[in-house]
């Protein structure tokens, strides 16, 4: 359980974080979303005490960052935003220093680091330097130092930036797999990583939430549209425009006549569907369909809606 | 001291054994001092090392800066400072493991410098063996106020370079202050005197070893070292 309150961090003039709160239930995948920016990377910090908290403060299973830091380190593993490691150093001698600094002891550290070995798919570099591996392994090596000492709660930043799409897959139902038994929070920029893998998210833009929910419900709240393309022979313009006298909800967006073929672009709310009206309309002024094809808005369009569109309103 | 504290040290040590810089430092050093110590020996034709502990000083004004701008710029640099902070070390733990892995280094650097000190037991004649160690005494404790000093100018930036062109220049005023004393009016000639470093340094090769020195040279290094923590402990706040 991990509970933040009124928490608010300024960097100077600066306003990083204004006053968010929420809590994370135990076993619960959080994704924290937002912008480049937003306030991400800087609360995460403040949980696992890199930075203290301006105002407001988080605790973590009853005790509280600014005056048990310790503990709840002890608690937490961590994986920071960019990664950072020894370069000089092994696989071997990093993940043996992170068990000695955690207090793993001596008779389980082979059993965990076995344990990371296999679950982070580090057979066959564990004796290489670090600064000889790719990006993917040493993403792999940070996860293993984060979950050596079997948390009760991973935070992981940005755990899939850089990597490539099969890494990501693969990262992706590591952290499935790893959220059965432990909490995790897991930030990220980018939609899809959140989507595939968390039970419920929260968007955070320029240091305030903007939306808290499962990704269903932050769906259904969310007035969206459905654009529809039309590629026509045989279409004139008033014909096409006459669709619009359907509903009221339906908008010609856009309108392009070249030679014979005619685009045209519909807008009307996710409740509406007229495409058979469309396509009887059709038979009737002897058009000509090449194509008819729908794109309902998505979380991204809600992700951006909420984050550039300063749509501090929307909060669920 | 908590069996953690042992754990962040000897990730220091080894860092510094297992690059090839500490060796090259090493040798530079002792090349250096062993050059300006047997180049008058013979010619002043005395059984004693003071040549060797007025050179040693002079030597570490560039030597320990070079040894301690990394220790926490370094971190700060590549951003591991981030992962050791938020394991399970204290500011304080992080601060002297890095303290005690720089001194363990130029320990290192006057131990093979003894090799002068068995030179003059065999060729010298009345020796004063208590002079000898507590002159040793006096650079060891002159060492760890610079690696002090050096730690503290690793805390204020993320650059190696900033760090060991700040720790020169505090541990080279402090050791030119005596030096300079018939510029300044008289009245701050002593205070002045008794900030500088030779001076207690001076005291201590010739033999004495006295309790103003002893604590001129501790609260040297326990002002350094609580400056650093503190320093490490405002990236919380910034």
């Amino acid at each position: 359980m991990i509970e933040i309150r009124n928490l608010v961090k300024n960097y100077g003039e600066t306003k990083a974080v204004r006053d968010i709160s929420f809590s994370v239930k135990t076993g619960e995948i959080l994704g924290f979303l937002g912008p480049n920016g937003a306030g991400k990377t800087t609360t995460l910090r403040i949980i696992t005490g890199y930075l203290s908290p301006t105002a407001g403060n988080v605790f973590v299973e009853d005790k509280n960052v600014i005056e048990d830091s310790m503990d709840i380190r002890k608690m937490i593993g961590y994986l920071p935003e960019m990664n950072p490691l020894y370069q000089d150093m092994n696989v071997y001698s990093f993940i043996e220093f992170v068990a000695r600094a955690r207090e793993i002891d001596h008779s389980q550290f082979h059993v965990r680091l076995n344990e990371v070995i296999e679950v982070c798919g580090l057979k066959g570099v564990v004796h290489m330097n670090i600064s000889e591996l790719s990006k993917g392994y040493r993403q792999r090596v940070g996860l293993a130092q984060a979950i050596l000492h079997d948390p009760k709660i991973l935070i992981l930043d940005e755990p899939t930036a850089g990597l490539d799409p099969n890494q990501i897959v693969e990262i992706r139902n590591l952290i499935k797999q790893l959220g059965k038994e432990k909490t995790v929070i897991i930030s990220s920029h980018i939609l899809q990583e959140i989507q595939a893998t968390v039970n419920r998210m929260i968007i955070i833009n320029k240091g305030e939430i903007v939306a808290d929910g499962t990704i269903d419900e932050l769906m259904s709240d969310f007035e969206g549209k459905t654009r529809l393309r039309l590629e026509l022979l045989n279409a004139d313009e008033e014909s096409v425009k006459a669709v619009q006298s359907f509903n009221s909800g339906i908008l010609l967006a856009d309108f392009m006549r070249n030679d014979e073929l005619t685009t045209a672009v519909l807008e009307y709310p996710n409740s509406l569907d007229p495409r058979s009206d469309i396509f009887k309309h059709a038979v009737k002024h002897k058009w000509i369909i090449l194509e008819m094809s729908r794109h309902k808005s998505s979380l991204e369009d809600l992700f951006r809606k909420l984050t550039i569109e300063g749509g501090a309103n929307h909060a669920a | 001291m908590r069996r953690n504290f042992t754990v962040l040290y000897q990730k220091e040590v080894q860092s510094y054994f297992n690059s090839p810089v500490a060796y090259i430092t090493l040798v530079v050093f002792l090349l250096i001092n062993a050059w300006f110590f047997t180049s008058t020996f013979f010619l002043i034709n005395e059984s004693d090392l003071r040549t060797l502990f007025s050179v040693v000083p002079i030597v570490y004004i560039f030597f320990i800066p070079a040894i301690t701008m990394g220790l926490i710029a370094r971190e700060r640099n590549t951003g591991t400072m981030e992962f050791i902070t938020t394991l399970p070390f204290s500011d304080t733990e992080i601060v002297i493991a890095k303290f005690l892995a720089g001194l363990i280094l130029v320990a290192a650097a006057l131990l093979f410098t003894l090799v002068h000190f068995f030179s003059l037991l065999i060729v010298g004649t009345n020796i004063d063996i208590g002079a000898l160690i507590s002159g040793y005494l006096g650079l060891l404790l002159v060492s760890a106020a610079y690696v002090a000093i050096g730690t503290f100018c690793s805390t204020i930036t993320d650059n190696q370079i900033t760090a060991f062109i700040t720790s020169f220049l505090i541990i080279f005023i402090l050791f030119i202050l005596d030096k300079i004393l018939i510029f300044v009016p008289a009245f701050l000639s002593s205070i002045l005197q008794y900030l500088s470093i030779d001076f207690h340094l001076e005291n201590m090769s010739r033999g004495v070893i006295d309790t103003r020195n002893l604590v001129y040279f501790g609260s040297l290094i326990l002002f350094f070292l609580l400056a650093s923590i503190r320093s490490l402990e405002m990236r919380k706040w910034r």
